[in-house]
């Protein structure tokens, strides 16, 4: 066809029979943008957007966990390539699911923008004529009044006008109604203020950024990119724009279950609260703020969010001399509900080889036959430090590498004093233990908190959350109110004085309560007209 | 600090509602059980069954009577109004004197069910001091709560007997199902749920998934009885309201829970980012609300649709109710998710 279309939308030839219609590239077009915004194509769209999110909750996403991600493909050794060529594990910013809602909110567009102009213009045209008959609607009530055919059809303007019907006399026996043009309206709303939602999510991701930060009690943190232990940032932020607030960790309050007993209750997380100093800019006086789960503490062009919290081991190594060659809270990462936590000590400093401690943090120590060293709480109620030890060079090559492990490439492990098994340390706060071989001593003085940080901008926020507002205000009304058209007629009874009116409703969906609507407004007219029923 | 003996009291009041929802089920079984028509009267109601098929198909039975459907002419006006179903009370002479005793102690009996789920969440609430919606158990027992009373409610307006089997059996289930696999000890929170966000979030959550419930189950009794006429097969059936007011029903709850299911993702999302950061993070839980949402918006989109059928749609209906399901069970407890709350 490609190769067809440009021809097509020339002329055709006047000796070229005409039976036969051809679609020209204007013409196909025309017919796949029909096709597109056809409701059933939007339909289709939707289910087939619902369907292919589900495969994002059933696969580890690498966006929020790619450890597991990286976990899974390696155990997955057919599957997980292949799962992941096809966009498996990033699933919402996968191409086919772009493709899918974007061709979505395309046929949206397509639907809504002509629906507008129609809606537009029937908001300012007047109701249609009254038909021949009206017994021949859906619903249609009948009654004589005594009044004359003005008089009545007088009344009948009133009430319908009360009930907020829009009026029309096109001729002297009848008026026309409508009401309910706000359905319409709420549903163009509706659909309008989704892509509005899809705008606001789309400046998030381009101008927001977030990072994350490990902030022992003590420490602070400036809004500085190197600060950051992660840092992403949508690509049009530009990081050295940061705000330049800072701030200090003062305190870090953190309390667990210990009077529940119940299935899975003993030492459940119940507060966390961070106690910092927050300072606006460089030199500005610091003022005394907190952060909780659920409390972000809310800063000029950023929010931060206390995401984490656990243990850092204030630790000091000790030359053979007894010269500090290191002091540090160093932080440990939890592994576990019970704060199981791991981590390493670098020092960098050392001579005439550099030492590196690798081990484990265990707030409430015990060891257990099976599983060696553990926790069984996770708050410090009787803190160890369970390590081993390596000299050699902590940094080959120079790479970066997490703080939290050692690279073992040209390190190698310290024996204990007979040579036979790899150096075991445990330490309780307030001990020092002499390391063999004149390597010096390293001391556990004392445990503090850390606050896992996470710093966060996200500009478009405040439109998501105002157009999706509007949204489900549209929805409301495009689903509570009625679209109905109400017209009546009159003319004189057999009887002088007295007048035939007949009352005829149609609606646009079904409406299950228009005949008792049509009833209602037949018996307010003949209220009105002081005739009883 | 939890108070045990409350706690106790919550449980025993959740025991109550349970036998006596169990009386109502029984009732209301009782009361389909005497709709079916005797076999020489089977006929007769056949041939009622194609009469009422007729007028569905003209178009003229707007609202036609509810108990008594077929027999309920094109010209009883509107069966919407209480006025008007109670009119209709009164032909439905053939409904057996004992099959509505039964109906009408089961529906004192759904009444007093969620009673006593109120009384046996309040005494939760007060065992736990907090909203008390903060496990998979304390959702069931809510949400239970909530479809016996929007039922309950709705029955003062229509007559909703035919339906009370399927409201009070899926319910019944779900009490069991939460004191036994999912019943957990009262209990504080995690920090990340204390928030005013769970009870404005998940209350209004509970509640849609509550009108959901009745209308999937009036979805589905559609259905099935749309097959049968279809069959020609008579049925007890032949003796709920016409395939087209159910069918209407429906589609009238669901319009109530969608914008509350719409509601429950806004303030989800507003919830998560004072949570975690970030008011969408594709987490499980979330993508399957979502999943939820649009499925349910297909259903809204398919019911408008020419050239759609309404079969088609509530098809899509009950697809909507099982990605519920699907979301308070499956990813609840299989899942990797933040939302890790089921407690179990
Ligand atoms: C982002 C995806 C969409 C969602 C979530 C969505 C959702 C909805 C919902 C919930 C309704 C019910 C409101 C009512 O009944 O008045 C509705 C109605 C409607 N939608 Fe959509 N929609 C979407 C896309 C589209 C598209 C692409 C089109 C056009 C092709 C469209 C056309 C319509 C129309 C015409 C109605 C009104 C039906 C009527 O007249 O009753 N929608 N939509």
């Amino acid at each position: 066809m490609a190769t067809q279309t440009p021809l097509s939308t020339q002329p055709a030839p006047p000796d070229e029979p005409v039976n036969q219609p051809q679609l020209g590239l204007v013409g196909w077009l025309r017919f796949a943008w029909r096709q597109l915004t056809s409701m059933r194509t939007a339909l289709f769209l939707l289910l087939l957007l619902a369907v292919g999110a589900v495969p994002g909750s059933i696969w580890p996403q690498r966006s929020i966990d790619s450890a597991r991600t990286a976990d899974y493909i390696a155990q997955h050794q057919t599957l997980g390539p292949v799962l992941d060529r096809l966009g498996f594990f990033e699933v919402y910013a996968s191409p086919w699911f772009a493709a899918i809602y974007l061709l979505l909110f395309i046929s949206l567009v397509g639907c809504v923008l002509p629906r507008t102009r129609l809606h537009w213009r029937a908001m300012r045209s007047t109701p249609p004529r009254t038909p021949a008959r009206l017994e021949r609607l859906s619903a249609h009530a009948t009654a004589e009044v005594e009044a004359t055919p003005e008089e009545a059809l007088a009344a009948a303007e009133a009430v319908l006008r009360k009930r907020r019907f829009r009026l029309h006399r096109h001729d002297q026996t009848s008026v026309s109604s409508e009401r309910g043009y706000l359905k319409e309206t709420g549903n163009l709303v509706f659909h309008l203020a989704l892509i509005l939602v899809i705008v606001g999510v789309a400046i998030g991701h381009l101008l927001g950024w977030k990072g994350d930060v490990i902030v022992p009690v003590g420490q602070g943190f400036a809004n500085t990119l190197s600060r950051y232990d992660t840092f992403s940032p949508g690509p049009w932020v530009k990081p050295e724009n940061l705000s330049p607030f800072s701030l200090k960790l003062d305190r870090l309050d953190a309390k667990f279950e210990e009077n529940v007993t119940g299935r899975g209750q003993f030492g459940q997380p119940r507060d966390f609260t961070a106690h910092v100093s927050v300072a606006d800019q460089p030199g500005a006086k610091p003022h005394e703020e907190t952060v909780k789960v659920n409390h972000p503490l809310e800063m000029k062009g950023a929010s931060v969010f206390l995401l984490g919290n656990g243990y850092a081991p204030v630790i000091t190594v000790r030359d053979k001399e007894g010269n500090v060659v290191y002091r540090d809270a160093t932080p440990f990462l939890a592994q576990d509900n019970n704060y199981k936590s791991v981590g390493a000590v670098k020092v960098t400093g050392a001579t005439p080889k550099q030492l590196g401690f690798f081990g484990l943090f265990l707030p409430t120590a015990v060891i257990t036959k099976d599983q060696g060293p553990t926790s069984i709480f996770p708050d410090a109620k009787k803190p160890a430090l369970a390590l081993g030890l390596y000299e050699g060079n902590l940094f080959p090559d120079g790479r970066p590498q997490s703080v939290y492990t050692l690279d073992t490439k040209e390190l190698t492990q310290i024996k204990n004093a007979k040579g036979t098994e790899p150096l075991r340390i445990w330490l309780e706060p307030g001990q020092t233990f002499e390391l063999p071989g004149g390597r010096g001593s390293i001391t556990f003085d004392g445990v503090e908190r850390f606050a896992g940080l996470s710093i966060r901008s996200d500009p478009g926020k405040g439109l998501t959350l105002v157009a999706a507002l509007l949204a489900l205000a549209g929805l409301i009304s495009s689903l509570v109110v009625r679209r109905r058209r109400v017209f009546v007629r009159v003319s004189p009874a057999a009887e002088a004085g007295r007048t035939v009116v007949s009352v005829g409703g149609m609606a646009k969906d079904d409406d299950d309560t228009l005949t008792e609507a049509v009833e209602d407004i037949l018996a307010a007219v003949q209220r009105r007209t002081g005739t009883s029923r | 600090m939890t108070n045990e003996t409350l706690a106790q009291y919550a449980n025993l009041a959740l025991y109550s509602a349970m036998a006596v929802l169990t009386v109502a089920m029984l009732g209301y079984a009782l009361y389909l059980a005497a709709l079916v028509p005797h076999r020489d009267r089977k006929a007769a109601l056949a041939a009622e069954a194609t009469r009422s098929r007729d007028e569905e198909l003209v178009g003229a039975g707007t609202g036609a009577g509810m108990p008594g459907g077929p027999v309920a002419g094109p010209g009883s006006p509107s069966a919407a109004s209480p006025a008007a179903s109670a009119a209709a009370d009164g032909e439905a002479d053939d409904v057996p004197l004992r099959a509505r005793k039964a109906a009408g102690i089961a529906g004192t009996m759904t009444w007093l069910t969620g009673f006593l789920l109120v009384a046996s969440i309040a005494l939760r609430g007060a065992s736990v001091h907090r909203w008390p919606l903060g496990n998979m158990f304390e959702f069931a027992v809510f949400g239970s709560m909530f479809t016996v009373l929007a039922f309950s409610i709705w029955s003062t307006k229509r007559d909703l007997r035919w339906l009370g089997l399927l409201v009070t059996g899926p319910v019944l289930l779900t009490l069991g199902l939460a004191i036994t696999v999912w019943y957990t000890e009262a209990a504080e929170l995690l920090p990340s749920l204390k928030s005013y966000w769970l009870v404005i979030h998940v209350t209004v959550a509970t509640l849609s998934v509550g009108i959901f419930a009745i209308g999937a189950s009036a979805a589905l009794i559609y259905l099935l009885k749309d097959s049968f006429e279809r069959s020609g097969r008579a049925s007890v059936l032949d003796r709920f309201p016409p395939a087209r007011s159910i069918e209407r029903l429906s589609y009238g709850l669901h319009v109530v829970a969608f914008p509350l299911w719409t509601f429950t993702v806004i303030a989800g999302a507003i919830w998560a980012r004072q949570a975690w950061g970030s008011y969408w993070n594709w987490d499980p839980k979330e993508v399957w609300t979502f999943v939820i949402w649009v499925v349910y918006a297909a259903y809204l989109h398919a019911r408008a649709t020419s050239g759609w059928s309404r079969q088609g749609a509530n098809y899509i209906a009950l697809a909507g109710w099982a990605c519920i399901i699907i979301n308070y069970t499956v990813v609840n407890v299989f899942f990797v998710s933040q939302h890790s709350y089921s407690g179990l």
